[in-house]
């Protein structure tokens, strides 16, 4: 079986983004990337059916050259190669080109499947992936929690709300969004880092015209207007611990 | 006109689609708005959706609609929308607009902003509001290029009872579907819940909820003397439940429960968009949280920056004192 994993290398879960001069993207220059946690998932997810049932699993992102990092952690926890679709402009590009430079970079590749997180954590739109099914023209299925491959079909769970599920059966090949959760991540191990160093990483260009690609544009990008006022409690752990109490009984009146 | 794309399940409405038709009021293009419901024997929904301030009531009702499927709604909501020429294409953020709305934007090759929280005027521009990295931005977006837009809210952005009634029922139009069942190639199965819900965490009063703040679950004994001694259920965000440290059934968020109690107490959780949505409705909200970045304080009424591991037994001495 062969399998595509798409990876995006997004803005650290725990780093806190500051908006740049023009107020329209982040400052990249202090910033920290990691794997986009639920593609993380994603190649979890397609090393296990390779173990299960052969075949490879090709890493592909599409970004700058900094990209190159996360394809080589996803080569070094076991893909065997991978394409990356390399252009400066693809950092802070939208779901639309994204998912256009990817289809032009996998579509002679002839995938069994394509797995992709169900949205990225940075600009989190939760498009690339069935975009990208609709360009290639495959069926898809998003938000799944359980994958069977049973001969030429693909049998999912896929995750509804408020704890529903729901089994879908699709034709491969087939596109599916995965949900973080569905599989315990594996680390790479060193001997994985060292066979990552032997593995071929095709460079592409973005292959379409990346302005005319894109679909949306940030006119303003800035912290967030607060809701509601927030009381911060200042003070030691004792001491802020007491007067929230005090507060909770005596003000809110829900203690 | 502005076309609005109501979710139902088995006939019943999501009453997401009520906030939609207040957001497809409020930005009002002059040529009124339009609902769109889609199903098989959902003559009620239709009805039901008739009452909303809007200038017509589209229904599809065919057999082949009875179980969602992307290929179907893609399919027929573009046929749809060739015929009808909206400015805009609104609907609910829900897992199923999830799945479909980018495939109609691209089938389409039309704009998708998805998740939007407000409206905005950017110069002579509509932008929408949205958030982004994990809520600790916000981004004003302008889709690009002809019309239709199309728009998804996050649910609870909008108010549903903010959503104008007419004076009179609307007209409900059928509409036949051109649809070649062969033609779907997603077999759904019906929807299943996993394991009957041990714990109503709707019903709670005091709800004290961990996120990965936390840290590692030998840890929860101290979210747990806290919750004791607020006599509180014990909740968690997604990732706790995902690592096995809490049940599924103790998860709140969009994949989760949704709860509104008297109190909720936050503890190690940044707040990600997808838990907000399931507690936001909370009557006072608590945050303890290292990271005074963190957008679980944009909802807090009362905010505590600092270790939770020293914070929270010190609550528990305080609240026992």
């Amino acid at each position: 079986m062969k399998i595509a994993v798409c990876i995006k290398h997004v803005l650290a879960r725990d780093s806190q983004p500051t908006p740049d001069a023009e107020k329209t993207w982040i400052r990249e220059s202090d910033a920290a990337y990691e794997m986009n946690e639920p593609d993380a998932y994603a190649l979890e997810e397609a090393l296990r059916l390779k173990e299960k049932l052969g075949g490879e699993v090709v890493v592909c992102s599409a970004g700058p050259a900094r990209v190159s990092q996360v394809i080589r952690e996803a080569l070094a926890r076991g893909a065997d190669r991978a394409i990356h679709v390399e252009d400066d402009t693809l950092g802070r590009a939208d779901a639309a080109l994204v998912a256009s430079t990817l289809s032009a970079a996998v579509s002679e590749e002839r995938f069994d499947l394509i797995l992709t997180g169900l949205q990225s954590d940075d600009q989190g739109s939760a498009q690339t992936g069935v975009l990208l099914a609709e360009r290639l023209g495959l069926p898809h299925a998003t938000i799944i929690m359980e994958v069977e491959v049973q001969g030429p079909v693909v049998r999912v769970k896929r995750e509804l709300e408020g704890g529903w599920f729901q089994w879908v059966t699709l034709p491969l090949p087939a596109l599916l969004t995965i949900q973080s959760g569905i599989n315990q991540l594996r680390y790479a191990t060193l001997k994985g880092i060292m066979a990552a160093k032997k593995k071929e990483i095709r460079k592409v260009p973005a292959g379409v015209d990346t302005a005319a690609q894109q679909k949306q544009k940030i006119v303003a990008l800035y912290t967030p207007e607060k809701a509601k006022k927030t009381q911060i409690i200042e003070g030691g752990p004792a001491d802020a611990a007491s007067e929230l109490v005090r507060r909770l009984r005596e003000e809110a009146r829900v203690i | 006109m502005i076309l609005v794309v109501a979710e139902q399940r088995g006939g019943t409405l999501n009453r997401a689609t009520w906030e939609t038709i207040a957001a497809a009021q409020q930005m009002g293009d002059g040529a009124g708005v339009a609902v769109a419901v889609l199903g098989a024997g959902i003559a009620a929904a239709a009805a039901e959706m008739a009452a909303a301030g809007v200038h017509e009531v589209i229904a599809v009702d065919d057999p082949a609609l009875e179980w969602y499927t992307s290929d179907a709604y893609t399919e027929v909501l573009g046929q749809l929308i060739g015929q009808l020429g909206p400015s805009h294409v609104l609907l609910p953020h829900t897992y199923q607009t999830r799945d479909f709305a980018p495939k109609l934007a691209a089938r389409l090759d039309r704009a998708l902003v998805t998740d939007v929280t407000g409206l905005k005027q950017a110069g002579a521009e509509r932008a929408f509001v949205r958030p982004m990295f994990q809520g600790k931005l916000t981004a004003d977006v302008v889709p690009l290029g002809p019309a239709p837009h199309i728009v998804t809210f996050q649910i609870g952005a909008f108010r549903a009872d903010q959503a104008a009634r007419g004076a009179a029922a609307a007209p409900v139009r059928a509409v036949a579907a051109a649809l070649d069942p062969s033609k779907v190639r997603e077999k759904p199965e019906p929807p299943f819940q996993q394991a009957k819900q041990a714990v109503d965490l709707s019903q709670a009063e005091r709800i004290v909820s961990v996120g990965r703040g936390i840290k590692g679950q030998e840890h929860l004994p101290v979210a747990r003397a806290l919750a004791d001694a607020l006599g509180a259920e014990l909740a968690a965000s997604r990732p706790i439940c995902d690592a096995g440290w809490l049940p599924m059934e103790r998860q709140v968020g969009s994949s989760g429960q949704t709860v509104a109690p008297k109190l909720y107490v936050a503890l190690g959780i940044s707040g990600a968009i997808q838990h907000l949505v399931g507690m936001k409705g909370s009557h006072t909200i608590v945050a303890i949280n290292k990271d005074a970045d963190a957008p679980i304080f944009e909802v807090a009424d009362y905010g505590i920056v600092g270790d939770l591991f020293e914070i929270v037994p010190a609550v528990v001495a305080a609240l026992k004192a």
